[in-house]
């Protein structure tokens, strides 16, 4: 036992591919015979998976889920920015660049109306909680954007690392609800071919939670939506702490 | 494979680099859309490659696996994701993460139709 453990313990990225196909083939499973593939396997998969970090930040009181227990810890390098940026790069080589240049201009229009609409709401319910200094309500409403956009904000408007963490909250939830409601609703919003998913990337913004939600409702739209949602990160880390900012100190 | 593979990684590099000097040129500390060039360089390198009849399915099979291999990421990300912290940050967290993405759900619906339309 003792020796398996330590075979475990060095070869963390191996174990973490075990894990994921085993998760995986119940799922798909599950999906099949329980659900009738009303549901697609790999959804239910980013959902439980988003349960076991859940667990594993009870049980390990760190901050990458599941991965902070030693059995897992495989997971935090799989599910790390680098694969995860080279995985939806390579989902590129089935889109077609003529179908991207023809939304290019609903994707920019969309990427601007997004973080606008994250913004505003974001701050709205930071103010409708008690918060009315416009260091804070910004750094919320960036947070509201992506979990990047919040403390880069923060960081460079100089707020608390109280509001901080907050806004890294906001848009960590932010991501985890798109990853789930992206499935439910597709079907109800239009939400089935690639210029609607670069839209879709471009409102919604979070490229993590864009793409899990996409590639649990069909994995031929993830390259269109994630090329938005790309850039949204950035956009928002150059309006929010400075134009969003400016216009936020003159209301309050 | 591996030349496929090295193809993938060349626009990945570049594409990345590109992000981190807009970045910097834009004065942010931040790649502003890394991911999307590597992901433009990605396709147009490829068109380049298939008008000249030097694309092979051989690289198409490098980079294929990592196309496939996409969901099991998400799925290792989403297990590593802070979900904890996230839940238990405060209230504040929980409704400014989900109440901004139901009204963006419906902004894009409204936005959809009126693109169809016009």
């Amino acid at each position: 036992m003792e020796e398996l453990i330590k075979v475990i313990d060095k070869n963390g990225l191996v174990v973490a591919f075990l894990l994921v196909g085993l998760l995986t083939w119940l799922t798909d499973l599950f999906s099949k015979k329980i659900l009738n593939s009303r549901v697609p396997g790999s959804a239910i998969a980013i959902f439980l998976a988003l349960a076991f970090g859940y667990l594993g930040g009870v049980i390990g009181k760190g901050e990458n889920g599941l991965a902070d227990l030693g059995l897992f810890k495989g997971l935090a390098l799989l599910g790390g920015s680098m694969f995860r940026d080279f995985a939806i790069v390579a989902t590129a080589v089935g889109a077609s660049f003529l179908l991207i240049r023809k939304s290019g201009l609903l994707g920019l229009i969309s990427l601007l109306l997004g973080i606008l609409v994250f913004f505003v709401a974001g701050v709205a319910m930071a103010w409708a909680w008690g918060y009315r200094d416009a260091v804070s309500l910004c750094t919320i409403g960036a947070g509201a954007c992506t979990y990047i956009v919040g403390p880069v904000t923060g960081g460079a408007l100089g707020a608390s690392s109280e509001v901080i963490a907050l806004s890294i909250g906001t848009g960590v939830v932010k991501t985890i609800a798109v990853t789930i409601f992206t499935p439910i609703l597709a079907s109800k919003i239009g939400l089935s071919n690639p210029s609607a998913a670069m839209a879709f990337g471009g409102i919604m913004g979070t490229s993590s939670g864009v793409a899990a939600g996409l590639a649990a409702t069909d994995p031929k739209l993830v390259p269109y939506g994630a090329v938005t949602a790309t850039f949204y990160t950035g956009l928002g880390c150059l309006v929010c702490p400075s134009l969003f900012f400016l216009m936020l100190d003159w209301i309050f | 494979m591996i030349k496929g593979l090295a193809f993938l990684s060349i626009s990945f590099i570049l594409g990345m680099w590109t992000g981190e000097l807009l970045g910097s040129w834009l004065g942010i500390h931040a790649n502003v859309g890394g991911v999307g060039f590597a992901m433009i360089f990605l396709i147009l390198s490829k068109e380049y490659f298939s008008r000249r009849g030097w694309w092979k399915s051989e690289l198409e099979f490098g980079i294929e696996f990592w196309n496939k291999l996409y969901i099991p990421v998400v799925i290792a990300m989403a297990a590593s994701l802070n979900v904890k912290s996230a839940i238990s940050s405060g209230t504040l967290a929980i409704f400014a993460g989900i109440v901004p993405v139901i009204i963006a759900f419906a902004v894009f619906y409204f936005m959809m139709k009126s693109f169809k339309t016009t």
